[in-house]
């Protein structure tokens, strides 16, 4: 009987994915997760590395990294430049599968992929999913790719990967019930009608837009596009399930020049951003 | 069966990639094209705005000089060029205006490659009283000054786009990004049958009626349909709206690509001809891209050819081979314009100087009464100074 208990707790320990198990032990602590984005190889190869482990080991609950695309056309400046140098570096998806496989072994968070859907449709979408799944990734984002294009691609994500979805202010109630049905791992709340990029404050009515967004799922909703600071990571934290902040990290980051000053400002700032996480 | 499907595909090509941000202003743009496409009043103003003031039906010219310098075959030309603002981009501009007005959109906004589209969109915005900012990149804004002061001078603000290659592909991702922050008072009108469902079949329509006035106006003066039609392609939309109301027929249906300084070179625009399956801007089409799905950067002397996708109709009449797609050279498109000045007296625009360069690679397989059609699809003027750079450049010695 206890043996048969155990057996089935293993099972349903098997079946919650990476992401899924981190939300949980977040409810549990009563805290949101912060999602940390970076763009892949920025701002060279070394230092990405380098960043990905300042974030795991500072605070980070879930490691969101964005493969550069020549196109970048839901991003704002910050993620189109950062885009661009790493490009430059000669990053491309293969190479952020390497650097994943690496970051894994040490690092047990989740990590999200966040890409354009033509490199990913390029590679062939079955290799894709495998692949990224044996690199370590747990779940994928692709802002160009609405659910009306997604049923393949859900279906071929099976278990190996959370395809994650978004929904946008301007998403109809209908909408909001289909792609959270669609999404796994978590729902992505995009704060505001525009694209990535810091804004001085959060939206009017973000907060009743969680809330109805949160009322027809149960699955986790994570709040991204234009959160910078502490006060606005409080403020979300209260409502939402996690806080994903990209082009703040990237422009932080470029205030300093050396890997050294990088590292101890980022270092800094996390310890600011998850003390403001815990719910009131 | 008609296409695209409800889900905005030809065959396995088109679909709706855009940004959840921008779902719901697609349907609500799919729902207001249908209503007022079957709408009278919206077609009756259509109609009096494309005859009136466009300058619609543009001559379906017999070029007989230009015919009589070939030997062989009748050449007809599809005066495009001789509308209003100097391209066919006006169809595509007054319809999709006229819509955003009954839309209650005050503000519209476009990309531009050569101009061209933005001009016709700052026209349409100045008689229909709409607020109108145009994107072009900084590059395109350089090769085809007199169209951004003319633009200027219809009251639309130019944005200048310095990200990327600094050309129509980077216009049209600026203005996505535009239009996904202000999507709820902004109507995005886009210039070619590129970008998410509905805009190929949208651009498409208000183009066709290059492709029935052409086939009615042939059967007036030849009792029989072309054996070929010759358009050039960038995005595509002047080629689908003249080859549309032919497909199937017995017509074959020509579209040239620019092969730039050569299609075994990188400096190119030929999509449909070197190009691979992938999503761009919202479509799945051919699109010029590395082997990781970075999207390459184009060449073409003529700044409305020079984009890494096409259509996805093109896509589709290709891969059914419906149209054949060929490509001509920068220096092929450089002689056919002299060609065309000096035969008959017409400047055409780089573009469409394209689709006349395929007239000498044709012509060795016409039978002499072969009936060609060419969509001269714009005027040349705003080509004059890189023509001039061009011929400057050959009469120098080295």
């Amino acid at each position: 009987m206890i043996k048969t208990f155990k057996l089935f707790k293993r099972k349903l320990k098997r079946k919650l994915s990476r992401i899924r198990e981190k939300f949980r032990q977040l409810k549990r602590a009563n805290r949101a997760a912060f999602i940390p984005f970076l763009t892949a190889g920025y701002p060279n190869l070394q230092s990405f590395l380098d960043l990905i482990r300042v974030l795991a080991s500072n605070g980070a609950d879930i490691i969101e990294i964005g493969l550069p695309f020549s196109d970048p056309l839901a991003d704002g400046p910050t993620i189109q430049r950062s885009s661009q140098i790493a490009l430059a570096q000669g990053v491309n998806l293969p190479l952020v599968f390497e650097m994943v496989k690496q970051l894994r072994e040490e690092i047990d968070l989740p990590f999200v992929l966040m890409s354009y859907y033509n490199p990913l449709y390029k590679m062939g979408i079955t290799k894709f999913f495998s692949e990224a799944s044996k690199a370590g990734f747990d779940g994928v984002i692709v802002p160009d790719l609405p659910i009306e294009e997604a049923n393949s691609w859900v279906k071929k994500a099976a278990n190996k990967i959370d395809p994650i979805f978004l929904v946008a202010p301007t998403s109809t109630l209908l909408r909001i019930k289909k792609i959270t049905s669609f999404s796994k791992g978590f729902v992505y709340c995009v704060s505001l009608t525009g694209i990535t990029g810091e804004r001085e404050k959060l939206p009017l009515g973000l907060r009743k837009f969680i809330l109805q967004v949160k009322s027809v799922t149960e699955k986790p909703v994570a709040v991204g596009f234009g959160i910078s600071n502490p006060f606005q990571v409080r403020e979300v934290a209260q409502i939402a399930d996690g806080v994903i902040i990209g082009s703040a990290i990237i422009n932080l980051i470029d205030s300093e020049k050396s890997r050294k000053e990088q590292i101890k400002i980022l270092t800094l700032w996390i310890k600011e951003i998850t003390s403001s996480l815990v719910r009131e | 069966m008609m296409l695209p499907n409800k889900k905005g595909y030809f065959g396995e090509f088109g679909g709706k990639f855009a940004p959840e941000t921008l779902m719901s202003a697609l349907e609500e743009l799919e729902k207001a094209y249908f209503y007022f496409k079957k709408n009278q009043d919206f077609q009756r103003e259509l109609n009096y705005y494309l005859k009136e003031y466009a300058g619609r039906p543009t001559p379906l010219y017999f070029a007989k000089k230009l015919s009589k310098h070939f030997k062989k075959g009748k050449i007809y030309l599809k005066r495009e060029d001789l509308l209003h603002t100097g391209a066919h981009k006006i169809n595509n501009t007054i319809g999709q205006a006229l819509l955003a007005l009954k839309m209650g959109k005050k503000r519209v906004i476009a990309e531009t490659g050569a101009g061209q589209h933005g001009v016709a969109v700052a026209t349409a915005c100045a008689i229909f009283g709409l607020k109108c900012q145009i994107y072009m990149g900084e590059e395109d804004m350089e090769r085809q000054s007199l169209n951004v002061f003319k633009m200027q001078l219809l009251g639309a603000d130019v944005i200048p786009v310095s990200s990327g290659s600094k050309t129509l592909k980077d216009a049209i991702n600026e203005a996505m990004r535009d239009w996904v922050t202000n999507v709820k008072t902004t109507f995005y009108l886009l210039g070619s049958v590129v970008g998410p469902h509905p805009y190929p079949l949208i651009v498409r329509d208000f183009q066709r009626i290059i492709g029935l006035e052409t086939k009615r106006q042939i059967l007036k003066k030849e009792k029989k349909l072309p054996d070929y039609i010759l358009a050039c392609v960038g995005g595509g939309s002047n080629s689908i709206g003249i080859f549309h109301p032919f497909i199937g027929t017995s017509t074959k249906l020509i579209g040239v690509e620019a092969a730039g300084l050569g299609l075994n070179t990188n400096l190119h625009s030929a999509s449909l001809l070197k190009g691979k399956k992938g999503v761009l801007h919202g479509a799945l089409s051919y699109i010029l891209q590395d082997k990781f799905g970075q999207i390459k950067t184009t060449y073409s002397i003529s700044a409305g050819l020079d984009y890494p996708g096409v259509g996805p109709e093109h896509a589709y009449l290709m891969e059914k081979k419906l149209a054949t797609y060929v490509a001509v050279t920068d220096k092929e498109a450089l002689e056919a314009f002299h060609l065309l000045s000096q035969t008959e007296g017409i400047l055409p625009a780089l573009e469409c100087a394209h689709a006349l360069a395929y007239l000498k690679h044709l012509s060795p397989y016409l039978k002499k009464d072969q009936i060609v059609v060419v969509n001269l699809s714009g005027r040349g003027d705003k080509d004059i100074q890189i023509i001039q750079k061009e011929t400057e450049k050959k009469v120098e010695p080295n």
